[in-house]
């Protein structure tokens, strides 16, 4: 078992949080992991990514090689986008279809769905509306995480429990609300799979 | 013992902590500012009562730190490549006392320039201060050699440099501890004399040090961080240092190469290993994130020897990080094609934070100079050197820790006026203090905007030195009082602010203009955190 994974976002979105839980579910799993992250300068409001591998045998490079990535998952439209040469073939690109405009020019949002739909593998949903039906607007990155989670080969219970551990002394309140997500994403990408 | 899952740089953290060290000095810079906050935060250095804490500037950390290396006590200095060259005169010099307690110093160099004005290589310094220096090449790697470090340090009784790259220090993997030391008594040197560099005690001193030059190389002749791993094709040897060897690896899936290897993980490099590698094989392929240190180095300057392949001779380009992409095609690897990047994707650079002071203090500036020519703001290091960037373009240079303050003088020394300087409230009690007792005994006429946020803000909102010290600074410093001047970057303040920068910048002498507010991700963090005691 091997999942190269990148996670893409803008600074404050929450990617780390999303590499956290996937960590903790791998190595509670069993499993190897490296994570490189970005910190510094680019999290102000820049475009940030991380790389995280997942693996049953001895992980070598902290990077995941150019056309190697088993999937994108990102909070971000146009950011899935950016990290595309990474992805294998026949990877999949699992993305939030919101935008995060901080940017004079950001492009045609319609031209960036069009190539995000032209990768054979990819699910692309709008997180942060369903972050607000859920009345938990702050997880959209849970829904992305659950939207994932089908194709991260981890056990999904395991996720949860990552979930508890990790917001833990935040209350129980803010737990449930991003399990809720987490599974809400989880459905979306089912849902898909079977259409 | 379960694997803790660590940064680079926590791993650092928690095998100093194993190793006994009595405590930590640091200056925040990224990549290697986890380091010390991993201590900070670790509830086992709080019940041993490990010294924590962040310094003015890098130097002073490096003195402190040798100052309890000198009683006795293990501790640990940490900082980012650049600022090594800050604390040069004391890491330079410590090579000449040597040390008594372990010391150990962490120089985080940052390839690519992620966070960095320049990627220099500190496996030069540890060369130039002639003292053993390590490179992990993983996170497990990095606690051991910390805790190995503290043994070489005190066995050859010389400070250990250990260098690290950005990619090790940010990246996270699982670590397994091992049995924690205690913490030495307090005992001085041996030799009185030892750490009295007057020239005849230093001559002596550098002659021990000379001396113990064999011992550094018999060490890392048989140290388990300089491996050989031999292999059946001959027609190719690589050497390759620290994390090179994990993109060596990761282009071998079944971990199987053919050729002959020297990893390499302890300097001074081992001539026994090298001199058969190169023997043994037809030609050299060295991998070495930032400088070629090591091609250099076997390089003969006439290339009158086999070939030597790497960065120094072009088959890897110079500049930049390594990956696994790079290293794969200067074994001449076959690298599949990829897709490309869409055109539309646009570059979405760091910018300030909606709300940030420093907004507010960029655009009352930018419009009290709107009558002058333009290219006379001279700035420094920080978030606020973001305002160079679109929509501010208000500063015109950003070189090192305290440059605006000298650069500005200069400049109006030369008889450009008015000079602007525009620094950080930590920035100026780094490196910009003296710069501007040069300005006042000078009687340059400079205005100097010291941007407090009461934080270090772009390395995640350190405490600063500078919090409630800078006009008492200034005016002991001989600033006019009524030429230091407080004010609040609020939009509301626009007008009101704007007239002050236009009045002090037409004052022909020395001034000094505080914008102060707190930076907003800090006013952010303090809010949650007392909601949450009160909520308690």
């Amino acid at each position: 078992m091997k999942k190269d994974i990148i996670l893409a976002g803008v600074g404050g979105q929450g990617i780390l949080s999303i590499a956290a839980i996937i960590g903790t579910a791998a190595i509670d799993a069993g499993l190897y992991l490296k994570q490189a992250e970005v910190h510094g300068m680019s999290q102000r409001g820049g475009d940030v990514h991380s790389n995280l591998r997942i693996s049953d045998k001895e992980v070598a490079s902290d990077l995941i090689p150019e056309g190697k990535a088993d999937m994108i998952i990102s909070v971000e439209p146009m950011e899935s986008l950016r990290y595309l040469p990474m992805l294998a073939p026949g990877g999949w690109l699992i993305t939030n279809t919101k935008p995060y405009v901080n940017i004079p020019n950001y492009p045609d949002l319609d031209e960036i769905i069009k190539e995000i739909k032209s990768v054979p593998n990819h699910i692309a949903l709008d997180a942060n509306e369903i972050a607000i039906d859920l009345r938990q607007k702050r997880a959209a990155n849970m829904v992305i995480l659950g939207a994932s989670s089908p194709f991260l080969g981890l056990d999904y219970t395991q996720l949860e429990k990552a979930i508890i551990n990790i917001f833990k002394t935040k209350g129980e309140e803010i737990i449930e609300a991003n399990i809720k997500a987490l599974k809400t994403g989880r459905e979306f990408a089912e849902n898909y799979i079977k259409n | 013992m379960k694997k803790l899952l660590l940064l680079g740089d926590e791993a650092i953290a928690q095998g100093a902590i194993d190793a006994g060290i009595s405590g930590i000095y640091a200056y925040p810079g990224t990549p290697s500012t986890e380091i010390m906050e991993y201590v900070f935060g670790s509830r086992e250095a709080q019940e041993k009562n490990i010294r924590t804490g962040w310094a003015t500037n890098e130097k002073t950390a490096m003195e402190a730190a040798l100052g309890m290396s000198y009683v006795g006590k293990r501790t640990l200095v940490c900082m980012k490549h650049v600022g090594l060259n800050v604390a040069a005169d004391a890491f330079i010099n410590s090579a000449i006392t040597g040390a008594n307690g372990g010391l150990v110093v962490v120089a985080a160099d940052d390839p690519s320039m992620h966070s960095s004005q320049n990627e220099q290589d500190s496996r030069f310094y540890g060369k130039f201060a002639m003292i053993p220096t390590l490179e992990p090449s993983n996170q497990q790697e990095a606690y051991d050699m910390i805790r190995y470090g503290f043994i070489i340090s005190e066995k050859f009784e010389i400070p250990i440099l250990v260098r690290i790259t950005t990619r090790l220090a940010h990246s996270r993997a699982g670590v397994e501890r091992k049995e924690a030391d205690t913490q030495n008594n307090i005992q001085l040197p041996g030799n009185p004399k030892q750490f009295i560099l007057l020239p005849a005690n230093a001559r002596r001193q550098y002659r021990h040090l000379l001396d113990i030059q064999t011992d550094f190389q018999e060490d890392a002749d048989t140290s388990n961080f300089n491996q050989y791993f031999d292999g059946p094709d001959k027609s190719l040897g690589i050497i390759v240092c620290g994390i090179a060897y994990n993109y060596l690896m990761e282009n071998f899936p079944d971990r199987n190469i053919p050729y002959p290897i020297l990893k390499i993980g302890q300097y001074p490099i081992s001539r026994p290993k090298m001199k058969r590698l190169y023997e043994e094989c037809d030609e050299i392929l060295v991998l070495e994130d930032g400088y070629p240190v090591v091609e250099e180095l076997i390089n003969s300057f006439f290339e009158l020897g086999k070939k030597i392949k790497g960065r120094l001779e072009g088959t890897i380009r110079r500049d930049g990080e390594l990956n696994p992409n790079i290293v794969g095609k200067a074994l001449g690897l076959e690298i599949p094609e990829t897709r490309p990047i869409p055109d539309l994707v646009t570059s979405r650079p760091p910018k300030l934070c909606k709300g940030c002071p420093h907004i507010y203090s960029y655009n009352a500036l930018n419009e009290a100079l709107a009558e002058y020519a333009k290219g006379r703001v001279f700035s420094d290091i920080g978030c606020y050197t973001l305002g160079a960037l679109e929509p501010f373009e208000a500063i015109n240079t950003c070189v090192d820790m305290g440059a605006s303050i000298t650069m500005a003088k200069g400049a109006s020394d030369a008889g450009f006026k008015p000079s602007v300087a525009v620094i950080g409230d930590s920035t100026f009690t780094h490196s910009g203090m003296t710069g501007l007792l040069d300005v006042v005994n000078d009687k340059a006429p400079i205005t100097v905007v010291i941007l407090d946020n009461g934080t270090v803000a772009m390395t995640g909102g350190q405490t600063s030195s500078a919090t409630g010290k800078i006009e008492k600074i200034c005016e002991a410093l001989g600033v006019e009082q009524e030429h230091i001047i407080v004010l609040n970057p609020l939009p509301k303040n626009h007008e009101e602010n704007m007239l002050t920068f236009k009045r002090e910048i037409e004052y022909k002498g020395v001034s000094v203009i505080i914008p102060r507010r707190e930076c907003i991700v800090t006013a952010a963090k303090r809010l949650r955190i007392e909601k949450k005691n009160k909520e308690l």
